[in-house]
């Protein structure tokens, strides 16, 4: 099985008589931010038309959006001030031209008894909670990222490691198995296994630490580690299973290539010949891919930090849906999709260091 | 057997520390926790109206944790029974309920003020005398005219949007807005002619006005430290415990508000040192926590998740922690008698005859997670509830076809009829009772078409909004209501009063519209006599039932988990949870 290089759509082999032109690296990563903040823009519309258009495609009015953000037992006075104070009377592009503006320049909003100023970028104020975006994206952000990254070593090392050893006994009992284990980890869903996981090894041995325990790492960082690790192994669990054969399929393939005949017959160290020359070589795919799965993570890893209660980012988008809070949810979707296009940027850059024979632009 | 034997010793030297702190004479501790009102011994539902292990032990840090956020911890920006029970603890309003477990409850005691109000001017006029030496957390005395501005701020609905609306309806406000819109007026309802007096004007004459005063929007707010939306990052404390840290979505802690005086306060133990509260926390976690001792309390109170009901009720020693409160709540179905042929009186009997309500109790998940079958609207914690029988379901409570065929005759449809039914579709008890009333109903010929609305919407644009609902012919539109506080105004006002119907949508009451019924309600709510009150909301139960435009079904149940490590554990039937006010720590 060999992955094609997913989103950049570059060959991983360029086989070409002649060694072309570079093109500057700075120029490439100009041009593709500002194909990035063009992105952005496009993603940021559509989920505004979501939450703007579809509501009135099934015929609600302004006050029946405004509804859902005010007391239980609103008159029709009160729903007619909430839909003043949260701007639901205006044309579609108005509205999300205010919010669009804010993001530059800032915004006011009425506490009741002062003026208070949001400084820029003001990804607006929630609808329920009546405070701004951007803060708690910022305090959210750490908790997701610390998940993110933390199992994303975690399956990078596991699954290359895993992939490569299978690869070098392919068909023994260790491949069996290791692809085995792999299967069930990306089969099972983590919210059935962070909760089991969660009974026996922290309720049940107390080994780790219970749900909904976070420590920043500022503040205690063997604490925030031990407070990490069971989300962080059930997380890897699910990504390293594919990590792990994808790297054993590139191992495969690039292992029974000529040159690495030629690398043993020179007397290379077989370590060498594997890391080096083979593993090199099969790198680009899980290069990719692993770009794309943080990217996405970074976004919000909604079923692990629902399982686990970590205040994230994915927390923070599953209360903004569920309660129709639309300024949680853009701010968390445009947070989200600028980790994945600046992902996808870094990845594509990247190539060019691991595989020489690739060229930018 | 160990942890038992264990919690029993410790519960034996706290009672017996308790004991000698009373006859010390601090004299703080009122809340009646002797004799045949304590208990011990863990067993299932002990703590309903019984104190579990009594105790005055202090200090510990007390876990509570909930998986979904509620409105706001502004005391005066808040409609959720868990909010109004935990506010207690960092606020104190006008009076309270008493705090004890059962029907002791009922009973409407001094907070903030000395005693319960006085009425005068045929009950339009209430007045409050508020104790000596309340101070706030920082040290500063608390004043009437701090319990009139908050009164006041919780009118301001633009900014404030989430708390009951009682004194908007309520105080005679000759057209004033609230201290936002209408700076520096004052309000023309609320008086106080000293610092220690205030004095409640109404447009009409309110008996129960008592309750409204127990509301945590009278939980006074020193104007000057008012921030508007961003109060409830640190409401300034009244009470025993005070905000040391607030994370929006995450949680916040308490700790022990040095300014709070216990000769003032009759009413509180104020036990733990500090309180840790955890939000968003795993539904299935949180059960989990508490049966493993991580966490102390479920503060959402509405009883342990599917998964877990299970494991509790089928092991021993998990059910011996376990409780059975009432939730105070009717589930019921609303009958449309705007309707064809609903608007017939005998069509909408064959319905209430037919209906299985043994099927009923079943969807909600039977008689313990579930709830009992309801013969009428008021639960029986509500003072003044009386057993019903109005179109009985036979026997077996599985329906009276033969009358139910009857009444068909009557009204002119001898093979049954079709209509719709509407049901809140991502709720899976309603559902299931859809479906249950659709099997149960057919036997005497209704055919109901089932259809399920989005549960966000479902008050504001469909079943609630009276053009879509008779537009549509939603003839059965399954209900659910809890009271506001346990009395028959709190209970019925808001289901059974024809005028809160909104053209506009968003009311409770679908269904109920008689004028008769209208003047029952008004002149219940003016007696100032509780003794006189009470049988009058029985009254316009038995009348209600008997226009058939509301099918009971179960009141609700549900069954919590004590923590390990918790003391004085008892529900506290006005809010049909354990108490979070009284409870400490082994």
């Amino acid at each position: 099985m060999k992955a094609s290089a997913a989103g950049a759509c570059r060959p991983a082999r360029v086989r070409q008589g002649r060694r072309p032109q570079p093109v500057s690296v700075v120029s490439y990563i100009i041009r593709r931010l500002i194909g990035a903040v063009l992105t952005l823009l496009v993603v940021s519309m559509i989920t505004f038309g979501i939450f703007y258009l579809v509501p009135r495609w099934v015929g609600a009015s302004a006050a029946d959006l405004a509804s859902r953000y005010v007391g239980r037992t609103a008159n029709a006075e009160q729903v007619a001030a909430a839909v003043k104070a949260l701007g639901l009377d205006k044309p579609f592009y108005v509205q999300f031209w205010t919010w669009l503006k804010a993001i530059f320049v800032g915004a006011d909003f009425n506490t009741g008894t002062s003026i208070e100023h949001c400084p820029a970028p003001c990804l607006g104020y929630s609808f329920i909670g009546r405070n701004p975006v951007w803060p708690d994206l910022l305090d959210r952000l750490p908790v997701t990222g610390s998940l993110a990254l933390g199992a994303a070593i975690i399956w990078l090392v596991s699954g290359v490691a895993i992939g490569v050893l299978s690869a070098l006994r392919r068909g023994s009992f260790f491949d069996r198995t290791a692809m085995g284990v792999a299967l069930a980890g990306v089969s099972l869903p983590i919210f059935w296994t962070g909760i089991v996981c969660l009974v026996i090894f922290s309720y049940g041995l107390g080994w780790t630490a219970p749900g909904g325990t976070y420590t920043p790492i500022e503040q205690n960082p063997a604490l925030w580690a031990y407070h990490l690790i069971l989300p962080w192994i059930t997380l890897a669990l699910l990504f390293s299973a594919a990590y792990a054969r994808l790297t054993r399929a590139g191992m495969l393939e690039t292992m029974g290539e000529d040159y690495i005949r030629t690398a043993r017959a020179k007397g290379l160290e077989e370590r060498t010949v594997v890391t080096r020359h083979g593993l090199r070589a099969a790198l680009t795919p899980i290069v990719t891919i692993f770009g794309l799965d943080l990217g996405l993570l970074l976004g919000g890893a909604v079923l692990t930090e629902s399982t686990f209660s970590l205040p994230g980012l994915g927390k923070y988008a599953i209360d903004g849906i569920i309660a129709s809070d639309m300024p949680k949810v853009m701010g968390v979707t445009l947070l989200a999709a600028f980790f994945v296009v600046v992902a996808n940027l870094i990845v594509d850059v990247l190539y060019a260091v691991i595989d020489p024979r690739v060229r930018l632009g | 057997m160990k942890r038992r034997l264990a919690a029993g010793v410790a519960a034996g030297v706290a009672l017996t520390l308790g004991l000698s702190a009373c006859g010390g004479g601090t004299g703080e501790n009122k809340s009646d926790t002797s004799g045949n009102n304590a208990s011990t011994t863990a067993a299932f539902n002990v703590a309903v109206d019984k104190v579990f292990n009594p105790s005055d032990k202090k200090g510990g840090v007390m876990k509570f944790a909930i998986s979904s956020d509620w409105d706001s911890t502004d005391p005066g920006d808040t409609y959720y029974g868990l909010s109004w029970n935990l506010a207690r603890l960092y606020t104190r309003a006008l009076v309270m309920f008493k705090v004890a477990p059962g029907t002791a409850s009922n009973e409407v005691v001094g907070d903030l003020a000395e005693d319960v109000g006085t009425p005068s001017d045929g009950g339009k006029t209430w007045t409050y005398k508020l104790r000596e030496g309340l101070k706030y957390e920082d040290g500063t005395p608390i004043l009437a005219k701090d319990v009139e501005y908050a009164v006041s701020r919780s009118l301001e609905k633009a900014t404030l949007v989430n708390g009951p609306t009682y004194f908007d309806d309520f105080l005679d406000l000759k057209g004033y807005k609230g201290p936002y819109s209408d700076k520096g007026k004052d309000n023309p309802a609320i008086d106080t002619p000293d610092d220690r007096t205030i004095v409640f004007h109404l447009k009409k004459p309110y008996g129960g006005f008592d309750y409204f005063a127990q509301l945590p929007s009278t939980a006074p707010v020193p104007q000057a430290k008012d921030t508007g939306v961003k109060y409830k990052e640190h409401p300034v404390s009244s009470g025993p415990y005070m905000f040391k840290s607030y994370s929006a979505g995450k949680g916040f802690t308490l700790v022990r508000n040095p300014n709070w005086d216990p000769s003032t306060d009759p009413n509180r133990k104020a036990l733990p040192d500090q309180y840790d509260v955890a939000i968003g926390v795993n539904a299935d976690d949180v059960d989990n926590q508490i049966i493993a001792g991580t966490i102390q309390v479920d503060i959402a109170g509405t009883g342990v998740q599917p998964a877990a009901l299970g494991r509790v009720l089928g092991d021993p020693t998990l059910k011996a922690r376990a409780d059975n409160p009432y939730a105070l709540r009717l589930n019921y179905t609303s009958i449309n008698p705007k309707v064809a042929p609903l608007d017939n009186i005998e069509c909408r009997k064959a319905v209430m005859y037919a209906a299985d309500r043994t099927l009923y109790q079943q969807a909600y998940g039977g008689p313990l997670a579930g709830g009992d079958i309801a013969t009428g609207l008021l639960p029986p914690g509500i003072p003044g509830f009386q057993k019903l029988s109005v179109y009985p379901a036979g026997p077996d409570n599985k329906g009276d076809l033969a009358a139910a065929k009857d009444a068909l005759q009557k009204c002119g449809q001898p093979n049954g009829f079709a209509t719709n039914m509407a049901y809140r579709a991502e709720r899976p008890k309603e559902k299931a009772l859809a479906e249950a009333l659709q099997q149960s109903l057919g036997r005497v010929g209704i055919k109901l078409t089932l259809k399920g609305f989005p549960t966000g919407d479902y008050f504001s644009l469909y079943a609630g909004k009276p053009s879509y609902r008779n537009g549509n012919k939603l003839g059965l539109m399954s209900n659910s209501w809890g009271a506001d506080w346990n009395d028959g105004f709190g209970f019925l006002s808001q289901i059974c009063d024809g005028r809160v119907i909104r053209e506009t949508g968003g009311s409770s009451n679908l269904s109920v519209n008689i004028p008769e019924v209208n003047t029952m309600i008004d002149q219940a709510a003016a007696e100032t006599d509780v003794n006189k009150r009470n049988p009058m909301w029985a009254a316009i139960d038995k009348r209600v039932m008997e226009e058939a435009v509301i099918l009971p079904g179960v009141w609700a149940k549900q069954v919590s988990l004590r923590g390990t490590e918790t003391t004085n554990v008892f529900v506290n039937d006005q809010y049909g949870m354990y108490d979070y006010l009284a409870m400490g720590l082994k």
